[in-house]
């Protein structure tokens, strides 16, 4: 299962290398990984999707980073979650306009035209930006990329799940 | 603000954070901060390879309780100090490591010496740095130390390039501390508190079990005053060992793999488990899913990864273990120390019918254990006693009597052979007026007796017993036990004269072959101070470490001897 957590760490070098280090070293797997500045001077904020079926030990073990400042756990109800992703579909001049409604449902946004292909630019719920893929995946993909999820906790019913210490 | 380079900026530093000595080896890319050192009050003991000084200054912490310092150059160093780091995580050993590293111009180019240091330890340290700026260096050396020495204490490793140790800067006294990560907690939650007053009241059977964290926190006193309101027996884990006296009526000793039959199944039978700094290690537990199956736990750990991480807790508690002691004596208060006869009576009724046995043979070979309670009969137990890893570190841990903490010093989680030479020497070091006494086994001793020049040139005369069975002991044990007695690869054979050896290092030589001669020599041993001793005990092969519960097994099934589960032939053994 896939949780995800809202990481602030100091901005500092080789942050992003004690938390991927630990990650893998206590044998989480991580789905995905954002990372940029915050809201707060000096301090990154890190969205890591966890694939793990509890992550309390891994929110333990985060914590005991020197470098880690904060930890929150968001539940998908109460949290903004949001990726972006660059896509290039392979589509000629016979396939365009069918490719071009499926984006425009989906507010996907033609970035690049080419002879053979088109590259869409969408950005949304991680949910929406999957079913846009798999409709386009038919016409054949080229190359794509996403940004991994970012996630920012909603106000004011959702407040973040922090981790305190257990007792 | 004193212009200086930041070479003297770091050994200012040190001298400012009250560093004393320091264990190292020097090297290119750390010779900048060798010349100030040497106008410095600290002492630099000068080991014969970096993994010797990391565990030098690892029994120097053990024994004395403050940061222990080793100092490293680039490269091979700076590697040769990940086992000791590693060690000194794993045990929660308050550390500084200063590694030199070669020029920021020259980092990432694979330059002569070149390790990527701070990467390698990174998994090995509780926190590194790599200073980029002479300014920075005195702060730095300050939060290490902080670190270092507080919560949960480890190893913390300093990368300094060389360019940055010759610059020139301005040196001030450390700023106050600016760690919004870290911050731990030292005070355990007052409801929880409650909660363990109320399950320790209630229970029939409570235990307590106790670990490193009570030598760690400076709480033996508060833990002797707890166990004896509650009237609970006690467990002191290999790490814990002298957290309580084992003199005292409710002392069981060891618990685990090799603990005493009564420690194991007290916790077995208890209600309420008591956990204090302690972790749940494997080598206590066995498969966890039999552990203790009738407790109720009561976890109190400064660490809170630790609380849950193997035993979920019904009343976790983090803080720091002689705090959280004095809140549990305060919310105990009036109450009357409850009527456990039964339970004590039980526990004794064990002891008595399960203790610790051997059998020494007036005219057979020297058993290990029996120079062990030699050594203790003739020390009356007054020394502070070294072990590296092994059978003679159980047999230790088992017949020595530990009535004080940090008499006893060893490697417990990352089980490093080779430890005890070097920590004894760190442990002498620290602690000059205290007889130290190494217990080591002739595997471990071939892997650091490399530093018996280090005691000898320095002048830090240490005493070392090595127990020589001509094998890596613990692994024929395994043999015997589960692969048939086939001796692979263990057998170290009797190629060394270790008196003349020593004697070669500049220490005094010294062996025992028959038990007579044992207790005669260990007085010869006591009675030389001039210099370093090794006294060679030659001891009897198919000696094995018991009682034992097998890895992996049940703690419900405790061996306690040889006869009682098929063997493999054992009789092959040179």
């Amino acid at each position: 299962m896939n949780h995800t957590l809202s990481v602030i760490v100091e901005d500092k070098p080789g942050v992003l290398a004690r938390v991927s280090s630990l990650l893998a070293r206590r044998g989480f797997n991580i789905h995905s990984l954002a990372v940029g500045p915050s809201h707060e001077d000096g301090m990154s904020r890190m969205t890591i999707v966890v694939d793990a079926p509890e992550v309390e030990q891994v929110k333990k073990q985060l914590h005991k980073l020197i470098n880690v400042v904060r930890i929150s756990e968001y539940e998908q109800s109460v949290a903004i979650e949001r990726e972006i992703m660059l896509v290039r579909v392979a589509g000629g001049p016979g396939k365009r306009g069918e490719i071009l409604e499926i984006a425009a449902i989906f507010d996907a946004i033609a970035v690049d035209v080419g002879h053979n292909s088109i590259t869409f630019q969408i950005a949304g719920d991680p949910r929406k930006v999957n079913d846009f893929l798999e409709l386009i995946r038919p016409y054949g993909l080229v190359e794509l990329v996403k940004s991994g999820r970012v996630a920012l906790a909603r106000e004011p019913k959702g407040r973040p799940v922090r981790l305190r210490a257990v007792n | 603000m004193t212009k200086m380079t930041g070479a003297q900026a770091l050994i200012r530093t040190l001298e400012h954070e009250g560093v004393d000595l320091v264990f190292g080896v020097p090297g290119g890319a750390i010779l900048p901060a060798y010349d100030p050192l040497l106008d410095s009050p600290i002492r630099h003991v000068l080991a014969r390879h970096e993994q010797g000084a990391g565990h030098m200054a690892e029994g120097y912490a053990w024994a004395t309780g403050r940061v222990g310092v080793c100092i490293a150059t680039s490269g091979p160093g700076a590697t040769n100090l990940v086992t000791p780091l590693a060690d000194a995580l794993m045990d929660s050993v308050p550390l500084v490591a200063i590694t030199g590293q070669v020029p920021t111009t020259s980092v990432g180019n694979d330059a002569f010496q070149e390790a990527y240091t701070t990467g390698i330890t990174m998994p090995a340290t509780k926190h590194n740095y790599f200073v980029t700026d002479p300014a920075e260096i005195s702060d730095v050396i300050h939060e290490a130390f902080h670190i270092a020495s507080t919560g949960r204490p480890g190893p913390v490793l300093v990368d300094l390039p060389k360019d940055i140790l010759n610059q020139s800067t301005h040196w001030r006294v450390p700023a106050a501390l600016n760690l919004p990560g870290y911050r731990p907690t030292v005070e355990g939650h007052p409801r929880r508190v409650k909660e363990a007053v109320e399950l320790i009241t209630r229970a029939q059977r409570p235990v307590l079990y106790v670990g490193g964290g009570i030598i760690k926190a400076n709480a033996a006193g508060e833990l002797r005053r707890f166990a004896e309101l509650i009237q609970a027996p006690v467990t002191t884990t290999l790490m814990g060992r002298g957290a309580f006296p084992d003199s005292h009526p409710l002392a069981m000793g060891m618990p685990g793999m090799h603990g005493t039959y009564t420690a194991i199944t007290a916790i077995q039978k208890s209600d309420v488990l008591i956990s204090i700094g302690v972790r749940f290690d494997d080598r206590v537990t066995g498969n966890p899913k039999f552990f203790a199956p009738h407790a109720k736990v009561i976890h109190v750990d400064v660490d809170p990864a630790e609380i849950g991480k193997v035993r979920a807790a019904d009343v976790p508690i983090v803080g720091d273990a002689r705090r959280v002691l004095e809140q549990l004596i305060e919310a105990w208060g009036e109450r009357e120390t409850p009527d456990r006869n039964a339970w004590i009576e039980t526990v004794h009724r064990w002891q008595k019918d399960f203790p610790l046995s051997y059998d020494q043979p007036a005219d057979g070979a020297i058993k290990p254990q029996f120079v062990v309670e030699e050594l203790y009969r003739l020390t009356g137990g007054d020394a502070t006693v070294v072990s590296g890893v092994g059978q003679h570190q159980m047999w230790t841990s088992q017949f020595w009597r530990f009535e004080e903490p940090r008499r006893w010093i060893n490697s417990g989680g990352l089980g490093t052979m080779g430890f005890a030479i070097p920590a004894a020497i760190g442990a002498k070091a620290g602690t000059p007026e205290e007889l130290v006494f190494a217990i080591d086994g002739d595997g471990c001793f071939q892997m650091t007796f490399n530093e018996l020049i280090t005691a000898a040139v320095e002048k830090i005369p240490i005493k070392v017993a090595v127990i020589n069975n001509g094998t890596h002991g613990m692994v024929t044990q395994w043999q015997r036990l589960f692969y048939n007695g086939r001796f692979s690869g263990s057998v170290l054979g009797d190629g060394i004269d270790y008196p003349k050896l020593a004697e070669a290092l500049g220490c005094a030589g010294l062996r025992a072959e028959t038990p007579d001669e044992v207790g005669p020599i260990l007085e010869k041993a006591l009675a030389i101070d001039d210099r370093p001793v090794v006294v060679e005990m030659v001891v009897d092969r198919e000696e094995m470490v018991f009682p034992m519960v097998p890895a992996g097994g049940s703690n419900d099934e405790v061996i306690l001897g040889p006869s009682e589960k098929a063997i493999g032939p054992a009789s092959d053994l040179p």
